[in-house]
């Protein structure tokens, strides 16, 4: 061990952080672990990290990340979203299967798995399709996936519905075989076809937008637990945004139906209000919801109903939002500042704690995608994986400081509290003092 | 007042003066020299993005009567299509230097964010299912010309609401001149949320024409499109008809002073009868024709500058 030391000199001491469940504690981070925790003296080759006032969690994971490489990385990379997703305190992300070409092969997803590696800000953890080419037609081979370099679990056509009912439940049950699961975009598409975008309701009356009932998607959230009950098999629901899907859920998870479900920052905060002046950077699928559905989705993430935070981080070169409303692209920006709007929406008001925080943004995720070395509780001998965040930061978002290379973030101009100080990955500092570490 | 990209960026106050010019305009139209000097010097750029020769030629003869230099641009087919943003498009007609960017598009919206890109003075050709604010202009200088104020008067508007421009434009307007307002249809035509739309802004929603048409001083029939029938609107163009088509029998229990306006094109037969459109109570060539004075209307007031 002795030896070892010499090799890595990057011995780490966290000074007096407030690790959840200990109160303030020393952190000793050697080799990629936590080697040592509790009221600790600086070994004299350590580096000293002073963490006075500082919360650490177990670093973050995002089961929802579109990085966009192959195919537009005019838009993102996946080392540009990797660096977005260290500054935000994340330490793996879940990359979506709608790339081009998607993510639908064995060697298509050890490409995105060897790219992350390459990065190594995060780990990179490929999302396999569910249907060849999104098309929602015929299985993609999700046993090779699973077999693969990049041992792919979670399987998604996001972007898309799988909105047949059949083949949906062949997925459900194909999957067992490897313990993955399926996670669902839920939007009917007879209810809710590729031009709606915006909630269907009063507004979209007056905006002239075309609707997207909150029904396009409980029909599928309710369609789908009573397919994973029939079939045994774990579904998830992704970026559940209504209080109909929360009730589905809930009352599915009292059943004992082997659902979970992710719910997105800007769910969490925004309203469907945001629209009145058709700027696309509000443009998201599903779309912005009202007051009531957004408290919903607050209540249901307290209360467990909803298992994870993910981000739905969907970068968008300008040109690509600058359309009509209507025909511009969907999706926002949100790996950077999702820690800083729980934070803000559920921490700060009293609703959550940093230690149900951990849950939903960390210990949760891991397991739902089957991630080994993330989401562990911070402790001896555990994973050196961790973030700080500074609790009582606040700070003015600025879109134009961002690791992203889009920059359609719908946080820009607004004042959040809670803020990540520094990530580390397996006992490497990954981010500090606004700065990815490459 | 700089851009006109909704009904309601008017105030009541600058619609009667609006519609007032309007009429100035009208009597000039009837003169043998039909033009005014009084934009002279600046350019006008009809930017289409959708077709409607009805509006694109409106628009035209009012700047050119004014004295406008009118440039027509045709953006038809979707930019997107073309690799170019629609705010590219904008910025590049802008830095031809115009003074005011007339703009149709088939997406709801475009033009209030084209007023957030450019310099020029921006109105709104009609965007997508929103607004079309000249047109409501125009019907209510129609409705007035034969009613005189429209304060008090019972307007009702049927048909085919979710899909109409039209229609959030009128409820606006007549709102703002004092008019009472009825929207008829079969519920899968109405806008979401209508009713709490209604409550707010206090105007009626009914599925009942029968009802509604011997209490009108205006009726106003919206173009119901046959393919809305595949859509599952509607089961048959026989049924609409006789739920909400302004049929012959209908016509009868219409009042006597009641006028009946229709933005065209029309479906004889289907919302509208026949001779329902060529009657005395039709006004529907006279929005036609009212529409090039409201349009020199709503230029000179945007664009006429300090002679106003
Ligand atoms: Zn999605």
């Amino acid at each position: 061990m002795g030896d070892n030391v010499i090799d890595t000199p990057n011995v780490l001491l966290i000074r007096g952080a407030d690790v959840l469940g200990e109160g303030r504690t020393d952190l000793l981070l050697q080799e990629g672990r936590i080697v040592d925790s509790g009221s600790l003296g600086a070994p004299p080759d350590a580096e000293v990290i002073d963490a006075d006032g500082l919360v650490a969690l177990p670093g973050l994971v995002d089961l929802h990340t579109h990085l966009r490489e192959p195919g537009r990385e005019d838009a993102e990379t996946i080392r540009t979203g990797s660096s977005a997703a260290a500054a935000g305190g994340f330490t793996a992300v879940l990359a979506m299967a709608n790339t081009s070409p998607v993510t639908d092969t064995a060697e298509a997803a050890e490409r995105v798995w060897d790219l992350g590696q390459a990065s190594g800000l995060v780990d990179v953890q490929p999302i396999g399709a569910v249907t060849k080419g999104l098309a929602g037609e015929e299985l993609a081979e999700l046993g090779l996936m699973a077999r693969s370099r990049a041992s792919v679990r979670v399987f998604s056509d996001d972007g898309k519905c799988v909105h047949d009912a059949r083949l949906m439940r062949r997925a459900l049950e194909y999957v067992k075989a490897f313990d993955g699961v399926v996670s669902q975009h839920a939007q009917e598409p007879r209810l809710a076809d590729g031009q709606a975008c915006c909630h269907e309701g009063e507004l979209s009356g007056r905006l002239g937008l075309p609707g997207w009932p909150g029904v396009a998607e409980e029909v599928i959230v309710a369609r789908d637990v009573m397919l994973a009950r029939h079939t045994g098999s774990r579904v998830h629901i992704a970026h559940v945004s209504t209080a109909g899907s929360v009730e589905v859920i809930r009352w599915a998870k009292a059943q004992g139906i082997a659902v979970t479900a992710e719910v997105t920052p800007h769910h969490l905060l925004l309203t469907t209000d945001l629209l009145t002046g058709y700027d696309p950077t509000f443009k998201v699928n599903p779309p912005l919801r009202p007051e009531e559905d957004v408290e919903a989705l607050r209540e249901a993430l307290a209360d467990g109903t909803i298992d994870a935070v993910a981000t739905d981080h969907a970068p968008h070169a300008r040109h690509d939002k600058e359309h009509a409303f209507a025909e511009a692209a969907f999706g926002m920006l949100g790996l950077e500042q999702a820690l800083s709007v729980v934070s803000t929406v559920m921490v700060e008001p009293g609703r959550m704690t940093w230690s149900q925080v951990a849950q939903v943004m960390s210990s949760r995720p891991a397991e739902i995608a089957g991630l080994d070395g993330h989401g562990i509780a911070l402790a001896k001998d555990s994973p050196a994986t961790l973030t700080l965040i500074d609790p009582t930061a606040t700070y003015v978002v600025n879109r134009e400081h961002s690791q992203s290379l889009s920059r359609n973030n719908p946080w820009h101009g607004r004042e959040l509290t809670g803020r990540v100080q520094a990530t580390f990955l397996r006992g490497r500092q990954t981010f500090t003092q606004g700065k990815v570490l490459a | 007042m700089k851009h006109l990209l909704s009904a309601a960026d008017l105030s009541r106050d600058e619609t009667l003066s609006i519609l007032d010019t309007a009429r100035q305009m009208h009597e000039i139209q009837q003169r043998d020299v039909k033009k005014l000097p009084a934009l002279r010097g600046r350019t006008v750029v009809n930017l289409f993005f959708e077709d409607s020769t009805r509006t694109r030629s409106s628009f035209e003869i009012a700047g050119k009567w004014l004295s406008a230099d009118v440039i027509n641009v045709s953006a038809k087919g979707s930019s997107v299509s073309k690799g170019e943003s629609l705010r590219d498009t904008v910025l590049t007609v802008g830095a031809m230097g115009v003074d005011g960017m007339i703009i149709r598009h088939h997406a709801s919206g475009a033009p209030l964010q084209v007023s957030q890109w450019v310099d020029a003075s921006v109105i709104n050709a009609g965007d997508g299912m929103h607004e079309h604010p000249t047109q409501a202009l125009l019907d209510a200088y129609t409705m007035r010309e034969r009613l005189g104020d429209l304060a008090g008067k019972h307007v009702a508007i049927v048909g085919d609401l979710t899909h109409s421009r039209v229609v959030r434009s009128n409820l606006m307007l007549l709102r703002t001149l004092g008019a009472q307002v009825t929207l008829v249809a079969p519920p899968t035509l109405m806008p979401s949320g209508i009713t709490t739309w209604a409550g707010s802004d206090g105007f009626a929603v009914t599925y009942d024409l029968d009802a509604t048409l011997p209490q009108v001083d205006a009726l106003m029939m919206l173009r119901v499109q046959r393919e809305r029938m595949s859509g599952g609107f509607f089961p048959t163009p026989r049924e609409y008809t006789v739920g909400f088509g302004l049929t012959r029998d209908r016509l009868r229990t219409l009042p006597d002073h009641a006028v009946i306006c229709h933005p065209g094109p029309m479906n004889r037969g289907l919302e509208i009868a026949a001779d329902a459109a060529d009657e005395g109570r039709s006004v529907i060539l006279d929005q036609v024709s009212a529409g090039v004075a409201v349009r020199m209307s709503v230029l000179y007031h945007l664009l006429a500058g300090g002679e106003s």
